[in-house]
C-alpha cells in the first residue's frame, strides 16, 4: 500500500517522462496537433507522415521508440499493416488513430495487435495514460524470461511452453479439447500435464519470433488445412519451421489476442454492465467516439484510478470503463465477451479458422459478435468449448503485456455493437465456436496475466497496475509510478471490494478481492489499477490468476462489461449461485477452467468492479459456463481444434485480411 | 482600451462561434496548448489545416464529378478530411463529413453530392470568421487563458 500511496501522492502526472514516443500520420494538420499534445504530456515525440519511414526508423533501432501511435488510413502503407509489422517485429506498443471509430475498424486494430485505439480528435487526457501500455508490455516481456520455471506463468517463453506443449499434445491426442489443451498447456503446463514444464531446467528454448514471414504460413497452413483441421502440429508442420512450436505459436497469438480480447472484453465487459450506456452510446454514430474515450485504455485506465469505478459503484456508463479499466477486468471482460458471445449461438464460421482479423470482419456484419467472442476467450477447458484455455490461468504476464487491452476502449465500443445478440462473439478471433479457443487463447494471456482463477482472491495480480515497475521503463525514469508491489492484490481488486451488490455481487461477495482488499485505499489501488495491468507480473508471480491483470486494461473493461446479455455469470466464485452458472456447466469445469473467471459473465452481473475481480477467481465459471455452454454445442469441437491456432490466424488477419 | 475592447470583442466572436455551432471542445483544447513557448498555436493549427485541407476539398470536388462515383475513394479523402477537421474543432464540417460517409457507406451519390456542398460552405465561412478572429487576436495582444465558452 505503499507504493499506492506514493502513486496517489503524485502530484501530477503519473506518466512518464521521457517515453519516446514515434507518431504517424499523414494529415500534416492531425500529426502536429498530436506531436504538441504529446509534447505537453512530456514524452519525447518523432514525427513522421510516412509509414514507411516510420517502419525504417523503428527498424534502425528497436531500442529507440517505447511506443507508436499510428493513424490508420495512410497513403503509402495500410496503417493495420504497419501495426501488425511494428507488433511482430518489434513488439512495440502500437496505438491506432482515426477519425473513425466503427466497431469493424478497432475490431480491426484489435486484432492487429494495437493495444488502443482512439479516436480523433485525441485528447489530452487520453495520451496521458498510454505509457501504461508500454508498462505493460515491458513487464510481460522481461517476465517472460525470467520465468524459466514457470512457463505458464510468464506467458511469453515460447521455449517453454514448447517443450511442454508437444508432448502434451501428444498425450491428449484425440482429444477435442485437446486443441483447446493446447493452448492451455502452455498455460496450463504445470497444472495439467506439464510436468516438464515445470522443470525450470527445461525451458527456455530460443524464441522464436514470430515474424511476418512465418505468420503468413501460418495463415497459409491454416488456410490450406481448413479450420477443422488446423491443428497446431498440423500446421506447423506445414510450415515447416523448426523451432516453432505450437506454444510459440500460441503464446504470441494468444498475447496478442488475449490483449485483443482483453480489450475486447473490457469492452463487452463494460458494455456488459452498462448495457444501457452502451446501448446508447452504440446507438448513436458517436458511440465510438464517446465509447472510445471513455473505454479507451487511457480512459480505461484513467478510470481506474477513479476509486468509484473500481468500488463497482459506477455502474454508470462511466462507472463500467472505470472497472474495465481494472486490468482485471480484461480477464473478465474476455470472459464476458465469451460469454456474450455464447450467448447467441456461437458462428462456427468464426472458428471457421478466420484469422482474427476475418473474424473481426465478419463479426462486424453482424454487427453483434464482435465482442463476445472475447468472452470466449475464457475457454473452460475441458468442457467449455469455451476457448478460454485459460485453465491455468498462469499468470502469463508477458502475455498480456503484449497487447495491452487498451484496445478495450476499442472494444468497449465493439462491445456495444456486437451485443449479446453478437454470435461471434466479437472480434475476429473466431470466437464463434472458434472464439472459444482463441478466447481460450487469449484467455491464457490476459490471464496469465491476471492469474487466472487460480487466485481468487489474487486480485493483486491486477495489482500490476500498481506494480508497474518503473524500472521496467527504460526511457523514463521518471516514471512515477513505482512498481506497485504485486502484494497488493487488492489493487485490482478494488473493483470487486467496492462493489456491493451489483448482480456480480453475488459472486463478487465471494471473491478474495473484495474480502481480501487489505484495506489498502481502494483510491491507491485505483491508481494502480490505472495500469492496466502491466505489472501483472507482479501479481503473477504468483500465479495468481489474476485474471485481472489479464486484462491488460482492457479486460478490465470487459469485465465490467457484466454480461451484456445479462446471462452472464458473474464469474466469481459463487457461480453455482448464479442461476446462470447452474445452468451452464459444471462449476467444477469452470474452475478449471480458471476463466471462468473472467468470464464476464460475473462481470456482466456485477459492476465492473465485478468483473475484475471476477476474473480473478478463477471460479468465474459462472460466466464461462454459460459461454462454455452455450459454445460448447456448436463450437467445441471446433474450437479445440482451433484453438490456440485458430487464434494465431485470426490475429495474424492475413487470412483474413 | 482599445485592447480591451479588442478582448470583448474577441470573446464575443468566440462564444458565437462556439453558440452556433461552429466550433467545438477541441478548439478550446487547442487554445490550451498555446503557452508562452507556443504563443500563436491555433492559428498556426487552423492555417495549416485550411492550407492542407484545400487539395483534399480539390480532391472531393474531382472524385464528385466522376460518374459513377467512387465511392471507395470519397470515403477515404472524407476519412482523412473529418480527422483533420476535427482536430481543429471544426464541428459542423465534421458532422458533414460525418452525413457523407454514411452517404458513401449507402451508396448515394445524390446524397453525397449535396452534403459535400453543404460541407464546403461551412468550410469556407468558418475559414473567414478564424480569420477574423485571429486578426482580432493579434490586435488584442496574447491571448488569455483559454476560456470556455459559456
Amino acid at each position: 500500500s505503499q507504493y499506492y500511496r506514493r502513486i496517489m501522492d503524485d502530484s501530477g502526472d503519473r506518466f512518464p517522462i521521457g517515453m519516446r514516443v514515434l507518431a504517424v500520420d499523414d494529415d500534416p494538420t492531425c500529426l502536429l496537433v498530436l506531436e504538441t499534445l504529446l509534447r505537453r504530456c512530456q514524452y519525447h515525440v518523432t514525427t513522421t507522415s510516412q509509414a514507411r519511414t516510420a517502419l525504417t526508423m523503428l527498424r534502425e533501432n528497436k531500442d529507440k521508440f517505447d511506443l507508436v501511435i499510428s493513424d490508420v488510413h495512410m497513403p503509402d502503407m495500410d496503417g493495420f499493416k504497419l501495426l501488425e509489422l511494428v507488433g511482430l517485429e518489434m513488439d512495440l506498443p502500437v496505438i491506432m488513430l482515426s477519425a473513425y471509430g466503427d466497431t469493424k475498424l478497432v475490431m480491426k486494430g484489435i486484432s492487429h495487435g494495437a493495444c488502443d485505439y482512439l479516436l480523433k480528435p485525441v485528447r489530452l487526457e487520453e495520451l496521458k495514460n498510454i505509457w501504461q501500455h508500454v508498462i505493460r508490455k515491458k513487464k510481460s516481456d522481461p517476465k517472460e524470461k525470467n520465468k524459466a520455471s514457470k512457463p505458464d506463468k510468464t506467458t511469453s517463453d515460447s521455449g517453454s511452453g514448447l517443450r511442454s506443449a508437444g508432448t502434451e499434445n501428444t498425450d491428449e491426442n484425440g482429444k477435442l479439447t485437446k486443441k483447446r489443451k493446447d493452448q492451455d498447456e502452455d498455460e496450463d503446463e504445470d497444472k495439467e500435464n506439464g510436468n516438464e514444464n515445470e522443470d525450470p531446467s527445461a525451458q527456455k528454448k530460443p524464441r522464436v519470433v514470430w515474424s511476418v514471414e512465418l505468420h503468413r504460413k501460418f495463415v497459409a497452413a491454416v488456410n490450406q488445412l481448413g479450420i477443422d483441421k488446423a491443428v497446431p502440429k498440423k500446421i506447423l508442420d506445414m510450415m515447416n519451421v523448426e523451432n516453432i512450436t505450437r506454444e510459440n505459436k500460441y503464446r504470441l497469438y494468444l498475447k496478442r489476442i488475449s490483449c485483443v480480447a482483453n480489450q475486447q472484453a473490457s469492452m463487452v465487459a463494460a458494455l456488459g454492465s452498462a448495457d444501457q450506456s452502451y446501448l446508447r452510446m452504440g446507438g448513436s454514430g458517436h458511440f465510438h467516439n464517446n465509447a472510445f474515450r471513455s473505454f479507451s485504455p487511457n480512459g480505461i485506465i484513467g478510470n481506474l484510478n477513479t476509486p468509484t469505478g473500481l468500488n463497482g459503484h459506477g455502474f454508470s456508463p462511466s462507472g463500467l470503463l472505470q472497472l474495465g479499466q481494472s486490468q482485471s477486468f480484461n480477464n473478465s471482460s474476455n470472459d464476458q465477451l465469451k460469454f456474450q458471445s455464447t450467448i447467441t449461438p456461437v458462428n462456427q464460421n468464426i472458428l471457421q479458422g478466420m484469422p482474427m482479423s476475418i473474424g473481426f470482419d465478419h463479426l462486424q456484419n453482424n454487427s453483434k459478435g464482435v465482442f463476445p467472442v472475447q468472452n470466449l476467450n475464457t475457454d473452460v477447458k475441458p468442457t467449455f468449448p469455451i476457448p478460454n484455455k485459460f485453465p491455468d490461468q498462469r499468470p502469463k504476464v508477458a502475455i498480456s503485456s503484449s497487447h495491452p487491452p487498451s484496445l478495450g476502449i476499442s472494444n468497449n465500443g465493439l462491445m456495444l455493437e456486437t451485443h449479446p445478440e453478437g454470435k461471434h462473439g466479437g472480434i475476429g478471433i473466431g470466437y464463434g465456436s472458434s472464439s472459444s479457443s482463441v478466447a481460450s487463447q487469449h484467455s491464457e494471456f490476459s490471464f496469465s496475466m491476471l492469474d487466472q482463477g487460480r487466485h481468487s482472491d489474487n486480485w493483486s495480480s491486477v495489482v500490476p497496475l500498481s506494480g508497474i515497475q518503473t524500472n521496467s521503463f527504460p526511457s523514463s525514469e521518471c516514471f512515477r509510478q513505482t512498481a506497485i508491489p504485486p502484494s497488493d492484490n487488492m489493487a485490482s481488486l478494488p473493483l470487486q471490494s467496492g462493489y456491493p451488490g451489483g448482480s456480480l455481487a453475488d459472486n463478487m461477495a465471494s471473491l478474495p478481492l473484495q474480502a481480501g482488499y487489505p484495506g489498502g485505499s481502494l483510491a491507491d489501488v485505483h491508481s494502480q489499477v490505472g495500469y492496466p495491468g502491466n505489472l501483472p507480473f507482479q501479481g503473477w508471480e504468483d500465479r495468481n490468476q489474476d485474471a485481472t491483470y489479464h486484462s491488460n486494461v482492457t479486460c478490465g473493461s470487459i469485465n465490467s462489461l457484466a454480461p451484456v446479455n445479462g446471462a452472464v455469470v458473474p464469474p466469481g466464485r459463487t457461480t453455482t449461485n448464479s442461476p446462470l452458472h447452474t445452468k451452464f456447466c459444471d462449476p467444477m469445469q469452470m474452475k478449471q477452467a480458471g476463466f471462468a473467471e473472467f468470464t464476464e459473465c460475473s462481470s456482466s452481473r456485477q459492476p465492473r468492479a465485478n468483473i475484475v475481480s471476477q476474473q480473478r477467481f478463477s471460479n468465474n465459471l459462472g460466466s464461462l459456463e454459460y459461454l462454455a455452454s452455450s459454445m460448447m454445442e456448436q463450437e467445441q469441437d471446433k474450437m479445440k481444434l482451433l484453438g490456440g491456432d485458430f487464434i494465431c490466424d485470426s490475429y495474424s488477419g492475413g487470412v483474413s485480411l | 482600451m482599445d485592447r480591451n475592447n479588442s478582448r470583448r470583442q474577441l470573446a464575443a466572436m468566440k462564444q458565437s462561434l462556439f453558440d452556433q455551432g461552429h466550433l467545438d471542445e477541441q478548439f478550446i483544447q487547442l487554445e490550451e496548448l498555446q503557452d508562452d513557448a507556443n504563443p500563436n498555436f491555433v492559428e498556426e493549427i487552423v492555417t495549416l489545416y485550411y492550407r492542407d485541407s484545400s487539395r483534399l476539398i480539390s480532391s472531393l470536388e474531382q472524385t464528385l464529378e466522376r460518374n459513377p462515383l467512387d465511392f471507395n475513394k470519397l470515403d477515404t479523402i472524407m476519412h482523412q478530411f473529418k480527422g483533420s477537421s476535427s482536430s481543429i474543432g471544426a464541428k459542423k464540417v465534421k458532422a458533414e463529413s460525418t452525413l457523407i460517409r454514411e452517404y458513401c457507406r449507402t451508396g448515394n451519390a445524390e446524397g453525397c453530392r449535396k452534403s459535400f456542398q453543404q460541407m464546403k460552405k461551412e468550410y469556407v465561412a468558418l475559414r473567414k470568421r478564424l480569420e477574423n478572429y485571429f486578426q482580432l487576436a493579434r490586435q488584442a495582444g496574447p491571448m488569455d487563458r483559454a476560456s470556455r465558452p459559456k
